[in-house]
Order: C-alpha cells, then sequence, then structure tokens
C-alpha cells in the first residue's frame, strides 16, 4: 500500500512539475518593469494588447527604489521595455544612470507643467500623491485632544509616543516625509527637529504595512499610535475597503501648508528596447483618459492628465494638499544619501 | 572518476545557479570606483553590523537548542494524544512569511494583544504591561519560532534510532542517569546535535524579515544592510564587502562544524525504539511541561492568525480595548472575487497551485542532487572533507545579493532564463540543496558500511541491496529531508518576488499584495489567506508523515 502511496505521489509531483514549465505562446511581447504596489484593471491592459496585438508582461520588482536600482544594474542587457514607477525622490538618479530614452508623448501638452521635472524628457509624469500624516479620527474626539496642524507641533508634550513612522532608508513614505521637514525646517536645523521628535517617543519602524498595520490605531491592527506617515488618499481606502459600510472615513490627513511631501510618479522608455513604437504607444495609453481614471481606484494616486475624472469615493474622502511642501529633484539627487544617513545617526543610533 | 561521480550534478548545478552569479555581482560591486571617505565612514558600519549579526545570532541558536533538544527527545521518546498533529504544527513556521508571523505575535503581544489586554483588565493598568515589538525578545523568540523546527526533526530523528541497549548497559555497569547521558547519549547524538545548531545558526545568521519587521529598523544584521546598501543607497562597494564577511564567516563556521563532526564520528548501530507513553510522576511532569511550552511557543501565535482572518472589529476605533467584535467569513468570500478588476487579481486555488508546482520541483532537484552527495559524505575521504564546507555556503550567502547576481547573469543569452519558470525553483533549490544534504549525511553515516556488504555477499546487486538495505533505513530521513526542501519552497519570498511574473504569484507573495494596500477587507483576506497557506502546508506535512516507514519493519 505504502509503495502505492510513494510512487503516486512521485506521480502527482512530476505533473505538477511539468505543469509549472508550461511555455507561453508568445507574439510580440512588451515588458514593462516596475514596482510592486503597481496595479491596473485587467481589462484596460487586454483591450491594449488587442488593439495592438502585443503581449504584454509585468515585471514587479520589489519596491520603487529596489525596482530603478534592479533596472540600473541590469542595464547593458535592459530586462524590460518600459519602466513605470521613478518618483521624484529618485529622478536625478535615474537619469544620470542613463538608463533611458528621451520620448515626447503628443499628450503632454496638457499634462500641466508643474509635473514635468524632467526636461530631458526621459520621463515622463503619471501620476501624484501626497504623503502626509494620517490621524484616528476617534482617538482624538475621544480625548478631546487637538489635532496637530505643523511639524512643530508634534514636539508637544501632549503627542508623546503617538507617532509611528517609516525608516526612510528602507521606505519611500519615510523618506518623503524626511524630505518635507528638510524642506521646512531647512538643511541646518532639520536634525535638530529630529532630536526633539525622536525624545518626544516617536516609533520608527520598516516599512508602510508595518506602520500603518501594525501600529496605526485607526487601521485593522488597532496599533498603538493614533499618528502614521501615510498618504492622503489613504483614509479614502479605509471607506471603499472598510469591513462594514462606512458614511465616513475612520481616519483624515494632517494636509496643513508644507506639512506633506508630493511625490511624482514617472514612465519612461528603456534604453536598447527593441520595441520602440510599442513602447510609445504604452506610455501613451499609461497618459490617456482611460487608464489615468483607473489609477486613483487601484493605486490610490491622483493623475496628472487634467482631463481624467476623478471617481467620487475619491472627492469625497481623499485629500491632497493644496500647498505641499517641495524640494528641488537636484538637490534631492546630490544630497539624499547624506540626509539618509544622518537621520539614521540621530535617530536610530 | 567514480568518486566524482555523486558530485557532478549538485557541483555543476551550484556553480552555474549560485557561484557563478555571486561571483559576477561582487565583481561588478569591487570594480566600481568608490570614493575614500564613504568607505572610511563605512568602517564603523562593517564592525557594529558584523558583531550585532553574530551576537544575535549565538543567542537565537542557544535558545533554540535549549526549546528544542529537550522537544527532541519529547518526540523520539513519548507517546501522547495529538502528537503527529503537534508533530506537523512545529514545522508550520518554517514556511510562514514573516509579515503575517509579525501578525500573529502581534495579535499576542502586541501593546493591544491579548496578554495586554488581560493584564490591563486584571490588574487595572494604566499602560500595557509587555512592550514586545521591536525588542531583541522579538527577534529572539521569533527565531525560536522559525527554527526549533529544525532540531526537533535531526536530533529527534537521531535520538529515536539511538540503540537504548547502550545506556541500559552503563546503566549496569553503574553509571548515573547523568553520566549515561554524557557519555553515551550526547556522544553519539552529537553529529545531528551539531548539524541541527550549525543549520540554526546559519539561519539566523543570514536573518533578514524578522529583523526588519519584528526588531525594527533600530536592529540590523549583515543581510539587512546589504539590502537597504545594494537596493536602497545603489552602494555596491559597501554591500559587495558586506556579502564578502557574510560568506567568509558562512565559510569559517562550516569548516569548524566539519571538522567537530569528523572528531566525533560514531558510528553506532541504529534501531528504532519505540515510543511510549510516561509512566512516572517524572516522565508525566516532563512531557506536560514540554507540551505546554511547545502549545505556548507554537500554537498560541498561530492560532492568532485565524482567529483574526474570522473576526471583524466594528469600527470602534480610538479606545483602548473596548473594541465591538463579531465573527466574519466575508474575508475568505472576498479572496474569491477580484472587486476592484485588478490585473493582478489571482484567484488563491491558483497561488495555491503554483506555489504547491515550485515546491514539488524543487523537492524533486534538491533530492535528485543531494542523495548521491550526502552518501559521499557519509563515509568521507580527503576529496569529501574538502568540498564538505563549500556546500554550505549558498545557505549562508546573501540572498539579496544572489538575487542581483541572477539579474545581471541570467539577462542575457546564452543564459537567458530571467523569464523561465523554471528559475524560481532552481532558486529554491540553491537554498534547499545544502539543507537536505546536511540533514541526509547523518541518516546515512549511521549506516554500517557491513550491511551493504553482507547484503552483496549473500548476492544482491548494488541496485537491489541498496533498496532492500539502505533505503529503508534513511526513508524516514529522506522525506523529512525533502519535507524541509518542500516548506523552504513554499515560504520562500525573496527569489520569488524578484523572479515570478506578477500574474503567477505564490501564496506569501499573494499576501504580501494584500498587505501592501489600506483598508480593513485587504488586511483580512492577508490574514485569511495566510491562514489558508498555514492550514495548507500542515496538511502536506501531514500527509508526508503519513508515508514514512518505521524501519522496524524492515529490520
Amino acid at each position: 500500500m505504502k509503495k502505492y502511496l510513494i510512487s503516486s505521489l512521485i506521480l502527482i509531483l512530476l505533473v505538477t512539475a511539468c505543469n509549472a514549465a508550461q511555455p507561453t505562446a508568445q507574439t510580440t511581447s512588451l515588458t514593462v518593469m516596475t514596482h510592486d504596489s503597481f496595479e491596473v484593471s485587467a481589462d484596460l491592459v487586454v483591450a491594449f494588447e488587442k488593439e495592438n496585438n502585443v503581449k504584454v508582461t509585468f515585471l514587479k520588482s520589489g519596491d520603487a527604489g529596489s525596482a530603478l536600482n534592479k533596472a540600473i544594474l541590469s542595464k547593458n542587457a535592459p530586462l524590460a521595455d518600459v519602466f513605470y514607477g521613478v518618483d521624484n525622490t529618485f529622478l536625478s538618479r535615474a537619469v544620470d544612470a542613463d538608463i533611458f530614452e528621451p520620448y515626447n508623448p503628443p499628450l503632454l501638452k496638457t499634462i500641466p507643467t508643474i509635473y514635468q521635472l524632467d526636461s530631458t524628457l526621459n520621463l515622463l509624469p503619471v501620476d501624484y500623491g501626497d504623503v502626509c500624516i494620517n490621524y484616528d479620527k476617534a482617538y482624538f474626539s475621544n480625548r478631546s485632544l487637538s489635532i496637530p496642524q505643523k511639524f512643530e507641533d508634534l514636539l508637544n508634550p501632549e503627542y508623546k509616543d503617538m507617532l509611528v513612522m517609516e525608516n526612510p532608508a528602507t521606505s519611500s513614505t519615510g523618506l518623503a516625509f524626511l524630505l518635507a521637514t528638510i524642506a521646512h525646517f531647512g538643511q541646518d536645523n532639520y536634525l535638530n527637529y529630529w532630536k526633539s521628535l525622536n525624545s518626544n517617543g516617536m516609533v520608527v519602524v520598516d516599512d508602510w504595512s508595518t506602520a500603518y498595520y501594525t501600529n496605526f490605531s485607526g487601521s485593522s491592527g488597532h496599533g498603538p499610535q493614533p499618528l502614521v506617515v501615510s498618504y492622503a488618499s489613504s483614509p479614502a481606502a479605509e471607506v471603499i475597503y472598510a469591513t462594514t459600510k462606512l458614511s465616513e472615513a475612520p481616519t483624515a490627513s494632517i494636509t496643513a501648508e508644507g506639512t506633506c511631501f508630493r511625490q511624482v510618479e514617472f514612465v519612461g522608455i528603456l534604453k536598447g528596447t527593441t520595441h520602440r513604437t510599442l513602447a510609445e504607444k504604452f506610455v501613451d495609453f499609461m497618459l490617456g483618459v482611460q487608464f489615468q481614471e483607473d489609477m486613483p481606484l487601484q493605486m490610490f494616486v491622483y493623475p496628472v492628465n487634467p482631463d481624467a475624472k476623478l471617481p467620487p469615493e475619491f472627492v469625497k474622502y481623499a485629500q491632497v494638499s493644496t500647498t505641499p511642501a517641495s524640494l528641488d529633484p537636484g538637490n534631492i539627487a546630490a544630497n539624499r544619501d547624506k540626509w539618509i544617513s544622518a537621520w539614521t545617526e540621530v535617530v536610530l543610533h | 572518476m567514480r568518486r566524482l561521480l555523486p558530485w557532478l550534478g549538485a557541483s555543476a548545478f551550484l556553480v552555474l545557479f549560485f557561484f557563478y552569479p555571486i561571483l559576477r555581482i561582487l565583481w561588478m560591486g569591487l570594480t566600481i570606483k568608490a570614493d575614500q571617505g564613504g568607505l572610511n565612514q563605512a568602517l564603523g558600519l562593517i564592525g557594529s553590523t558584523t558583531w550585532f549579526t553574530f551576537y544575535q545570532a549565538c543567542l537565537s541558536t542557544f535558545l533554540t537548542l535549549l526549546v528544542g533538544l529537550p522537544g527532541a527527545y519529547l518526540f523520539s521518546h513519548f507517546e501522547f494524544h495529538g502528537k503527529r498533529t503537534l508533530n506537523a504544527i512545529t514545522a508550520v513556521p518554517f514556511m510562514l512569511p514573516t509579515v503575517v508571523v509579525a501578525a500573529g505575535f502581534n495579535a499576542l503581544l502586541g501593546p493591544r494583544g491579548w496578554f495586554n489586554v488581560l493584564l490591563i483588565n486584571l490588574f487595572h493598568l494604566e499602560k500595557a504591561p509587555i512592550n514586545f515589538v521591536h525588542t531583541l525578545g522579538a527577534i529572539l523568540l521569533a527565531h525560536v519560532f522559525y527554527n526549533t523546527t529544525i532540531v526537533l526533526k535531526l536530533v529527534g530523528n537521531a535520538w529515536s534510532q539511538l540503540d537504548p541497549r547502550l545506556g541500559q548497559a552503563a546503566a549496569t555497569l553503574g553509571a548515573t542517569p547523568k553520566r549515561v547521558f554524557w557519555k553515551v547519549t550526547f556522544p553519539v547524538l552529537r553529529p545531528a546535535i551539531l548539524a541541527a545548531a550549525m543549520l540554526v545558526f546559519l539561519f539566523d545568521f543570514t536573518s533578514f524579515g524578522v529583523i526588519l519587521v519584528l526588531g525594527g529598523p533600530h536592529f540590523a544584521t549583515l543581510e539587512v544592510e546589504i539590502f537597504i546598501q545594494s537596493l536602497q543607497m545603489l552602494n555596491l562597494p559597501l554591500a559587495a564587502i558586506l556579502s564578502i564577511i557574510q560568506i567568509v564567516f558562512t565559510l569559517a563556521f562550516s569548516i569548524l562544524y566539519s571538522s567537530l563532526v569528523v572528531r566525533s564520528n560514531a558510528n553506532v548501530k541504529s534501531v528504532m525504539i519505540i515510543s511510549r507513553k510516561a509512566i512516572t510522576w517524572s516522565e508525566r511532569a516532563f512531557v506536560g511541561g514540554n507540551l505546554a511550552l511547545i502549545m505556548a511557543l507554537f500554537v498560541l501565535p498561530m492560532a492568532a492568525l485565524p482567529l483574526s482572518s474570522l473576526i471583524r472589529f466594528e469600527p470602534a476605533m480610538g479606545q483602548r480595548i473596548s473594541q465591538a467584535v463579531s465573527f466574519t467569513l466575508d474575508y475568505y468570500r472576498e479572496l474569491f472575487i477580484n472587486r476592484s478588476g485588478s490585473l493582478f487579481y489571482v484567484p488563491p486555488i491558483l497561488a495555491l497551485r503554483n506555489s504547491f508546482s515550485y515546491a514539488s520541483v524543487t523537492m524533486l532537484i534538491s533530492l535528485i542532487l543531494g542523495f548521491p552527495v550526502a552518501s559521499r559524505l557519509a563515509h568521507p575521504g580527503k576529496l569529501e572533507r574538502a568540498l564538505d564546507p563549500i556546500l554550505m555556503v549558498p545557505l549562508g550567502a546573501s540572498a539579496v545579493t544572489l538575487g542581483l547576481g541572477y539579474i545581471i547573469t541570467f539577462n542575457q543569452t546564452p543564459l537567458l532564463l530571467l523569464r523561465s519558470p523554471w528559475l524560481v525553483p532552481i532558486a529554491h533549490s540553491v537554498i534547499a540543496l545544502p539543507f537536505v544534504i546536511r540533514s541526509l549525511q547523518p541518516a546515512l553515516a549511521s549506516i554500517p558500511k557491513e550491511y551493504r556488504m553482507a547484503a552483496e555477499v549473500m548476492g544482491a546487486d548494488p541496485m537491489r541491496s541498496w533498496f532492500a538495505v539502505v533505503w529503508p533505513l534513511v526513508s524516514r530521513a529522506t522525506l523529512a529531508a525533502g519535507t524541509f526542501a518542500f516548506t523552504i519552497s513554499l515560504g520562500e519570498f525573496g527569489a520569488a518576488s524578484l523572479l515570478v511574473r506578477p500574474e503567477n504569484p505564490t501564496l506569501p507573495l499573494a499576501i504580501y499584495r494584500f498587505l501592501s494596500q489600506p483598508g480593513g477587507v485587504n488586511y483580512g483576506q492577508a490574514m485569511a489567506m495566510a491562514s489558508l497557506l498555514m492550514l495548507v502546508t500542515s496538511l502536506s506535512i501531514l500527509v508526508f508523515d503519513r508515508l514514512r516507514i518505521p524501519g522496524m519493519n524492515y529490520l
């Protein structure tokens, strides 16, 4: 009996093994390299594939920083034709690494110039989102605590032990928040602020998931901190993906002047592609109204194309900062590693 | 030549899929010109990181042995209710993704975990008394949680085959139980204990996810620092130096291990002892205490998971303790719905099938390549002793570095493999192979050569003597090794996230996808998917366990 069991087990293993190795029939294929958070509606991609008689393969390659660095490392034999997901904190590194080919898409004219941060046209803006502090509404109202309105407020004793943020060395969200404080306090003073904030019990974790789900009290993890560094659109996601129907978001963002950092994400055609025309078409597709209107509910980011309409949930619950902090991409590229090391030294060691 | 033949498959495999890509990426890192100032500053970082890596690995290994050795005795000597299930459950942590384990520990020991809430209510405390997350304790506990199964399997296996008559003989001659243990039992078990300690140490030494998620940013092992330097800072020279330090340490430990094992070459006839129920009071106390420890350590954190996948918190947030709680199956239902119409939605069954396919192939590759090598290593000559430590290097090498090596090596002809569905099980086999070899070797070494000689003298051809004599004795160890390979692949995240196409994710990848978006349903689905992963892995281990062939039947 046991013999039969073993041989049938081996047979099953072999069958599944062969199953795993099934080659896929290929027509022309376009590869898009991107970060792990990339999402898109299936029907849009299927329509694009039909229209252009192409198979689009997505290569999710880690968080935003990892994905870009993998693209840079493999530049001698590129892994893909198109790369999506370079943000403004990585913009100059990406352009300097010389891994993109310039392209001037017809739709670029309609996109506001404030998002067109790369004059060489290597990288074209697709979407933006604001990194802001989110708060747990109930926590503050139950204690009749006022919501902090500026960075300096967070140093007050009543907000002791209340903020959780991501490590700027491992998370783009954490880095964006650090950059906002640098824009506000200036290069000479931001470290003093962090010293004080650190002694007021700020908690640092390594990634957004941990900060939001394990430490933040306003989301499903019911953690200890009522303030978290997240996105201005996160409250909308709390409503859309609520376990019970909500009429109001349980969380909200602090969008006071200069407290949010605007992340703009870019797409580019990778140098050495053998499908230049198709790659151009895919970039056009990403800037087009359909894709731009799909993004908010898939990735919780805002479209850069002004013709794209926002979904009603987004209009109602998501917030944007009217006056986000900003730093010149060249300045960020020149100093980011220095800033991160200095921050690590002051806060973590 | 005949002696080299068993090495051929495994060495060719490791050269192509391990040594070549890793040397390429290290070479690339070292040949980039680095600015001198940066490197000087880096020296401090290298020193402190190496020290912490070493320190936490030693502590973790010690604690794992402390929990694992009595456990191994328990499983090899006593019969009790639910033994098989418990045995399977202890192996589950090994393949759970870190974020999921962190969620489990958090539900138990976190600021709002059961323990803290209980203590707060009992003693009317102001603040949560247990501060667990982001401490060294959390790292150590998670390492024990993950790796105790290695000690249970390897040492338990050896202990159950230890001839009790040896100890009985010593006792008859007047030795105290303590003396019997140190002079008889321990020397015979030493190879298995060393092998287990070595594997546990290497896993702790290269720890990554546990440090990031449970330890938090205040702690960094070499592997974490390699990740930060190579993928976030793009400081390849520093990453290369750190990788080399990690490899050198691994090699040093492997050499130390080999020399220790060679010296304790105990060739003892193996018998399968039959485990029995606890009779005396002290035995009962031992079994009871041990079971309580194992339940607390393994069952509680894991039970926290399915519970959080079935419980819905009403939006009564803000209050510290009072939460409206209700049971729900919604998260499981949601798993089968693609609510947002996303291209990357994968039905759980498909993720399960992907995971199983990769795990099966990994198991086949590593057993086929590992078995011949382990047989040679069981009776080592000069060649074997020299090659032995090198075999362990893949286990200690940085997974991040290897992943980058794959990217720059397998993205061009003639090695255009990066898109091949085979590359994932291949990468998993690189990790599993040293493991398989290490867990087979003690079992194979315990078979005296005379057994096969006797069979061959009586006219059995080598094939028949192998199947009739060796196989029945090692079938159990083979299944254990195969199970390890299978579970390593099931839980592996790094290589899979690097190489898998997003439309074919494995279960851990699917879990991470849910965790990367805000919202209660996403969180619930992650927990539901993790509970499914736990369930199927426990079941598959139980199935493997049913297949084992007790050696007694054949002796």
